[in-house]
């Protein structure tokens, strides 16, 4: 991306920042790579607006842009929060498009997968750093959380003052470990979910009503 | 010409960082990287610096060239023990150890509570 253009893309966010109903808050998701981001914002949008927000996918890095969902309204008890949500690409410190050639894709389309990809994670690393009011925080709970990629996320997240919420996805498996999730992060408030299934989706949205709203 | 074997370990003081804006460091660990080094910092980086340092290093990655990098910070208590590095470098420090190498030569990088390992390979 050209200097000026990303000058522009700056000032029309810092406009837009400006301009926008105060209690309007820019959630972003986050997490590593296929933690199930994209079913959770596509859950969420689903369940408040009637639209997706993007395809899923079991091939990591089916995200490749960030992609936002505006004025998503929750309702609860009474209430209405309302809340852009924004799907990012899973953060990681390497790309090897080899690793997509294992998906059974050419080597022509697995590089350009992993260009995109890497573009995709300096945009989500860009966002956290200026963009987000809030983070919902995303990892398969079937995988270690002690890796220092959630642990540097986390850190840049509780640096800048973020309100955030820990989703222990992929409950419905039964791989599912959720306590190991809570233990790694104890000092923020952690749920447990199937963004896929929908299950304890109610007690997310409750969260995310107390939490951002 | 023979290729040259081994692998070169930079251990980075706290104050030869210190001295350095955010975006010098990165530059500083990416440049190290680059060269195959692995680079061990004796006080990590900012959040803020880790962000920039993952948002660079995508920038830089290019097929069959540069994969991206393995990190592992390691936290110090306070408790005032000093470790390993500290005592190397003659001082105390609270901060946190950190290792950065590239993807495409750490095998593996582990940590557990008082260790961070690295297997990697010669090029």
């Amino acid at each position: 991306m050209g200097m000026i253009t990303e000058l522009r893309n700056s000032i029309n966010r810092t406009l837009g920042r400006l301009f926008a109903d105060a209690d309007q808050k820019r959630i972003g998701i986050y997490g590593p790579p296929n933690a199930g981001k994209t079913t959770l914002a596509n859950r969420i949008a689903r369940d408040w607006t009637g639209d997706a927000v993007g395809p899923e996918s079991q091939i990591p890095h089916e995200t490749r842009k960030t992609r936002r969902k505006e004025n998503v309204e929750i309702e609860r008890d009474g209430k209405t929060v309302d809340i852009d949500i924004v799907d990012t690409p899973g953060v990681t410190t390497k790309v090897d498009y080899e690793e997509f050639m294992d998906h059974d894709m050419e080597e022509e389309d697995a590089i350009r997968r992993s260009r995109e990809a890497t573009e995709g994670v300096a945009e989500a690393m860009h966002w956290l750093r200026e963009d987000v009011d809030g983070v919902l925080y995303v990892l398969d709970s079937t995988e270690d959380p002690f890796t220092q990629v959630n642990t540097m996320l986390v850190g840049i997240i509780e640096s800048r003052d973020l309100p955030v919420l820990i989703l222990a996805n992929k409950t419905d498996l039964e791989a599912s470990n959720v306590k190991r999730i809570g233990d790694a992060f104890p000092q923020h408030r952690m749920l447990s979910m199937s963004a896929l299934e929908g299950d304890n989706m109610d007690e997310v949205y409750d969260a995310i009503a107390e939490t951002f709203g | 010409m023979r290729q040259r074997e081994g692998v070169q370990i930079d251990l980075i003081s706290a104050e030869r960082m210190a001295e350095l804006p955010s975006m010098e460091k990165v530059s500083l660990i990416l440049d190290g990287v680059h060269e195959g080094k692995i680079v061990v910092l004796e006080d990590g980086l900012s959040p803020d610096e880790e962000s920039r340092l993952i948002e660079r290093t995508m920038s830089q990655i290019s097929p069959d060239e540069f994969n991206g990098i393995e990190i592992e910070t390691y936290p110090r208590s306070n408790a005032g023990d000093a470790g390993f590095l500290d005592r190397l470098m003659g001082r105390t420090s609270t901060s946190k150890l950190t290792v950065v190498g590239p993807a495409n030569q750490i095998e593996t990088l582990h940590k557990d509570e008082t260790v961070i390992s690295a297997l990697v390979s010669r090029n």
